[in-house]
Parts: C-alpha cells; sequence; structure tokens
C-alpha cells in the first residue's frame, strides 16, 4: 500500500460515461469509483472495449463523465463548470500525458518537444530549452536532444516522450499502453523509471497496459470488466 | 518559439513547390490585370498622343476611332482660324497590310501635317520626318529599325525614328507618315470600282479629305464654347479630348474589357478556391498534432496562430514569387502588359483575405478536433 501520509491525488466518484443514445447507445463505464494516492503508480487492466482508455481520458479532464464526480489534487473538477479553458490549464499544469505512439510533433526536435511544453506554461526560451535539456539527460537521451522525431528509435522517442510529461513538473502522469511500441527489456526499463519519477516528484502514474511482464512494476491493479473497476492489490504490495 | 515557422522549415520542399504553384496562378492572375490595363492603355495612347483638347469629325460620325470620318482637307484652315484655337493639324487614320522581310506586316498609318499637331510625341530613336514625302517613324514592336525602306502602295518609306507604345485598340503598330503621303496611299489602296468611280469625277469629292481635324484651344479659352462653333457648320462635328476619350473606352474597348474583366473573375474565384483548398488540406494533414498540441494544453491561440500564419506565409510567398516571374516575362508578351502597384496591391489584398476566410475553415476543424484522439487505442 502507499504512505499513509500521501495525499489523494486522483478522486473518482461514481463515475458513468455513456457514448451515444438509444440503440446504439454503449455504456463504457459503469459507476466506476477510484483513489489514486501521490507516489502510487496503478495499472488499469482489461479487455478491449472495457472502457481503460475512456477512464484515462476522464481523469485526464479530456472528455466529461456522463454522471458522477471528478476530483484532481483537491479540487473538484466539473462541479463548478469550469471553463474549458481552465481545463486547458489543469491539464497543462497537472497532468503529463504519455500515448501508446509517441506523438511527438514532428516538425521540432527531441529538445523542443519537450521546451514547448515548459514555453506554454509561462517558462521563457532560454530556460525552457536548458530544462529540457536537463529532463533528456536524466532520462538518458540527452544525446539525442537535437534529433528530429523521425530519426529516433522507439525507446529513444518514447522517453522524449516521456520527458515532455514530466516537464511540468505533473502531479499526474496518464500513460496508454506506454510500452506497447517497446520490446520487453526496454518495456521494464521505461516501467523503473516511471517508477523512479513518482517517488521522486510525489506524483501518481495510471497507465494502460496489457503486458503482463511489467504487472509487478505497480503497486496496484485494477481490473476492469464491463465499465466496472475491480481492485486487486499489486505484487508489489 | 515559431510552430507555424518551424513546421514550414520542417517540410520546406513541400511548401516551396506550393508556393511556386500559387505563385504560377498569381503569375496567370497579374498578366491578365495587366493585358487588361494594357488593352485600355494602348488604345488611350493614340488618343492621347496629339495632345489634342479638340477632335473635328464628320457629322453624325463617331470618328475618327470608333467609326470613319471623312472631312474635306481644307477643314483645317477654317478651324484654325476661330477664336480661341491656337493650332490646328489633319489627320489620317487607316490600318495596312504590307509585306516587309517576308512577313506581311499589319500597320496603323497616321497622317500628320508636319508643324501641327498629330504628329509623334517623343520620337525614341532616330528622328522625326524631315521631308514632305517617303519617311515614315514606326511603333518599335512593328520590328522594324531605322533605315528600313518599306514598300507602302506604289512608294518606298524609309523609316527614320523609332516611337514606343503608340498602336490602335487593335494592337497594330502606329507607322507616322506625312499627311500627303498618306492620302496618296489612301487613293493608291483604294478598291479600283471607288478609284474607276474617282478618276471619272464622279464621286464630286476632291481626293483632299481627312479623318479628322484636332484643335489645341489658349489655355484662357473655352473649348466647349469652340465645339459649339464648329457644330453650327453643318457637315462637321466636335468632341473635346475627355469626350472622345469616353468614347473610344465606352465603344472600341469595352467589350475587350469585358471580356477580360470576367475571365479575370473567373481566374480570381478558382485562384481562391484553389488557395482555399491548399490550406484546408494543410490543416487536415495536421489535424493529429493539433490533438497533440491541445492534449499537452497549448491555448487555442497557438494553434490558431500555427494555421493562420503558415496560409498567410504561402500566400505572401506565391504573390512575391508571381511578381517577379510576370515582372521577368511581361515585356514578351505581343501586347503591352501594363502592371500597376495598384493592382499588386489589390491583388495582395485579395489574397489576405482569401488566406484568412480560408484559415477559417481549417481553424474550424481544428478547434472542432477532440484532443482524445490524439491517444491511440
Ligand atoms: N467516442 C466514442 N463514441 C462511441 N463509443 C465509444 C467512443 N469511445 C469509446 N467507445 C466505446 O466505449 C467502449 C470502451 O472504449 P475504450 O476505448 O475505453 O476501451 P479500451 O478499454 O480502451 O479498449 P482497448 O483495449 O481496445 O483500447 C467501447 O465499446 C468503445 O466502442
Ligand atoms: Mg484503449
Amino acid at each position: 500500500m502507499a504512505d499513509p501520509q500521501s495525499r489523494l491525488i486522483i478522486d473518482l466518484k461514481a463515475i458513468s460515461k455513456h457514448y451515444g443514445a438509444g440503440e446504439t447507445r454503449v455504456d463504457a463505464l459503469r459507476g466506476v469509483d477510484l483513489e489514486v494516492r501521490s507516489g502510487e503508480v496503478v495499472a488499469l487492466l482489461g479487455p478491449s472495449g472495457s472502457g481503460k482508455t475512456t477512464l484515462l481520458n476522464i481523469i485526464g479532464c479530456i472528455i466529461d463523465p456522463t454522471e458522477g464526480r471528478v476530483w484532481l489534487d483537491g479540487e473538484p473538477v466539473y462541479e463548478n463548470r469550469w471553463l474549458r479553458d481552465d481545463l486547458r490549464r489543469l491539464r497543462l499544469d497537472k497532468i503529463g500525458f504519455i500515448f501508446q505512439f509517441h506523438n511527438l510533433l514532428p516538425f521540432l526536435d527531441a529538445k523542443d518537444n519537450v521546451a514547448l511544453v515548459l514555453q506554454l506554461a509561462g517558462k521563457s526560451a532560454g530556460e525552457a530549452r536548458r530544462r529540457a535539456i536537463e529532463l533528456l539527460d536524466y532520462l538518458e537521451v540527452g544525446n539525442r536532444k537535437d534529433a528530429m522525431p523521425a530519426l529516433l528509435s522507439g525507446g529513444e522517442a518514447q522517453r522524449v516522450a516521456i520527458a515532455r510529461a514530466l516537464a511540468n513538473s505533473p502531479r499526474i502522469i496518464l500513460a496508454d499502453e506506454p510500452t506497447a511500441a517497446l520490446d520487453s527489456k526496454r518495456a521494464g526499463i521505461v516501467m523503473d523509471l516511471l517508477r523512479k519519477l513518482a517517488a521522486e516528484q510525489d506524483a501518481c502514474i495510471v497507465a494502460v497496459t496489457h503486458d503482463e511482464k511489467i504487472y509487478d512494476r505497480f503497486d496496484r491493479l485494477f481490473h476492469l470488466r464491463d465499465g466496472r473497476l475491480e481492485d486487486q492489490e499489486g505484487s508489489k504490495a | 518559439m515559431n510552430l507555424a515557422y518551424r513546421d514550414v522549415r520542417h517540410n520546406l520542399f513541400r511548401f516551396v513547390l506550393t508556393c511556386l504553384g500559387l505563385s504560377l496562378l498569381m503569375a496567370v492572375v497579374l498578366a491578365m490585370m495587366g493585358i487588361y490595363n494594357g488593352l485600355v492603355a494602348d488604345a488611350l495612347n493614340i488618343v492621347r498622343a496629339p495632345q489634342a483638347d479638340l477632335w473635328v469629325v464628320e457629322a453624325g460620325r463617331q470618328g475618327p476611332f470608333a467609326e470613319s470620318s471623312k472631312i474635306p482637307g481644307a477643314t483645317r484652315d477654317a478651324v484654325a482660324r476661330l477664336h480661341g484655337v491656337s493650332d490646328a493639324g489633319s489627320i489620317t487614320y487607316q490600318t495596312v497590310e504590307a509585306a516587309f522581310a517576308g512577313k506581311t506586316l499589319r500597320l496603323y498609318i497616321i497622317g500628320y501635317e508636319r508643324g501641327h499637331p498629330g504628329g509623334p510625341d517623343v520620337v525614341v530613336e532616330g528622328r522625326g520626318i524631315g521631308q514632305s514625302h517617303f519617311e515614315a517613324v514606326a511603333d518599335r514592336k512593328s520590328g522594324l529599325v531605322i533605315g528600313d525602306r518599306i514598300a507602302l502602295g506604289r512608294n518606298r518609306f524609309e523609316v527614320v525614328g523609332l516611337v514606343e507604345d503608340a498602336m490602335n485598340s487593335g494592337g497594330d503598330p502606329v507607322l507616322y507618315v506625312t499627311l500627303a503621303d498618306a492620302q496618296t496611299l489612301q487613293s493608291q489602296l483604294a478598291p479600283p470600282a471607288a478609284r474607276v468611280l474617282e478618276a471619272r469625277g464622279a464621286t464630286g469629292e476632291s481626293g483632299d479629305t481627312v479623318a479628322a481635324v484636332i484643335a489645341r484651344v489658349d489655355a484662357n479659352a473655352d473649348v466647349d464654347s469652340v465645339a459649339r462653333t464648329v457644330r453650327q457648320w453643318k457637315h462637321l462635328s466636335a468632341m473635346t479630348q475627355a469626350e472622345q476619350e469616353d468614347l473610344l473606352v465606352r465603344s472600341v474597348v469595352d467589350r475587350a474589357r469585358r471580356q477580360i474583366g470576367l475571365f479575370l473573375g473567373i481566374l480570381l474565384t478558382v485562384s481562391a478556391v484553389v488557395i482555399a483548398l491548399i490550406i484546408y488540406t494543410m490543416t487536415m494533414e495536421k489535424l493529429k498534432q493539433i490533438a497533440t498540441l491541445k492534449l499537452i494544453g497549448a491555448p487555442d491561440r497557438t494553434i490558431i496562430g500555427l494555421i493562420v500564419q503558415q496560409s498567410i506565409a504561402l500566400g505572401a510567398v506565391g504573390w512575391a514569387f508571381g511578381l517577379m516571374l510576370i515582372l521577368l516575362i511581361k515585356d514578351y508578351f505581343p501586347r503591352r502588359v501594363l502592371l500597376e502597384p495598384i493592382n499588386a496591391t489589390a491583388l495582395a489584398g485579395i489574397i489576405l483575405v482569401v488566406c484568412i476566410l480560408a484559415s477559417g475553415l481549417g481553424i474550424r476543424a481544428a478547434l472542432r478536433v477532440d484532443p482524445a484522439t490524439a491517444i491511440g487505442g
């Protein structure tokens, strides 16, 4: 279990999400409760179509739940009718995304892909670049800082993407199949890295994965089945 | 960092290629504008060259450009004697085809009286006509050079000087000769039947006819009152310079102008559609990147900036290339291509508006895209 002194970062209450209406209605999530504390690394597991991505998107303030409430880092998200721009700000400051495919911007080199989010958060160009290079060094891809994404290997690109996700020291890191494009050795390295980051930056990590070989890297595993959540202790507990 | 610039730099080759394509289109639009202006300017040049204040022509005719006009040669003396007229000159116009150096030249022959208004304005090479017979001053576009001898009717004329930008509304280059030579030529080239009649003296007209008399009026005299006086002679009619120009533009140039104008309109519409399509597809190709930008928290203005800056850059570069291209090739056109700064500016304005409108379409799609699409799976 996580450290009892840790704070509650993600707090979902009775989340439901429907897509469509009438005959074509899909109940992607049905009454999901989820609590994740700082420093925790949790996995979302489940068969295809069980609602994993949907849940991640709700935590990431990308889509609204049909029902239920979301608190992130102690603040209610939808209750006070936040404006779209506030959600964007929240994503920028508190949430880092890691995708299955790295999704780096193809026209910026590695360091500027990272520096961009720092600049968006208000850092000066010089400062953003300095910190970006620091982060890349930390993730051991500093030697590739001037490379364009197309020329990076899968593992390098994923580490640059992680550097980008971490740039603004987010409280929450969301990862959708972060290791799917990597071999199992690289997948292990990336997961160890994420664990280390979560511990150092007092952040929590929620990762969707199908990769059984990395289950032991998580504090807890949540199984989604037909939009319902079943908690299950992770092997590291 | 400027995302628009970085993206362009990353796809530089494609961007340049697109700009080049666009610039060809812009060059065609500018050429069309230039041809349109050239047409009007050429037509007006002929009317403006004699620097006349008043045109005296045959009564009931809109001569000498819109319709033919024939008045007695003695009219010039009568007009010159009018109060307020400082100078007057007889003038004839006729189009002839002449064989020269194995080719057929179509020339617009202007006969004028030396020492009176109506002759070449600025001779750019050589000299003006110095003798009363068989000398000519030609427009450069005729291809004639100084010293050339060209056969017209039964006589040969020597080219002694060159002028520029002198042609009729059909684009035939001007050849100035003396009035006497022009009248001779006229009778030599007249249809045989008319010549026979004339030989018998049956036409009742003397050979001394001219197309018009142009008059310059004293600075303090009233052109309109002189015109009124001329109109009292029943066989004559008079037009001020402004009326003559207006008539020419309305009657002679108008249809060609409308034709080109309409085509220009179509061309502009096509360009607008092409620009809009290019910008729209450019944005559509970037939707995934735009979704990623949104997801990492980029504000809308960053995304709008990316699209708008790129489309304006595209339009601006296309316009600039197009302008350069047309400036390089405009002198190779057989007729004058006259580009005024206002044309280039107007086109820039139109392109700017089109680019902004087209980015509007792209922006709409970009702002609608769900950041969730950036997350695979
Ligand atoms: N935008 C949408 N519109 C309609 N239905 C959707 C939409 N997104 C997801 N769904 C449906 O919601 C259900 C859950 O989808 P979700 O993407 O969350 O599944 P998942 O667990 O991530 O699956 P996978 O493992 O294949 O990625 C699926 O039945 C899917 O078809
Ligand atoms: Mg999924």
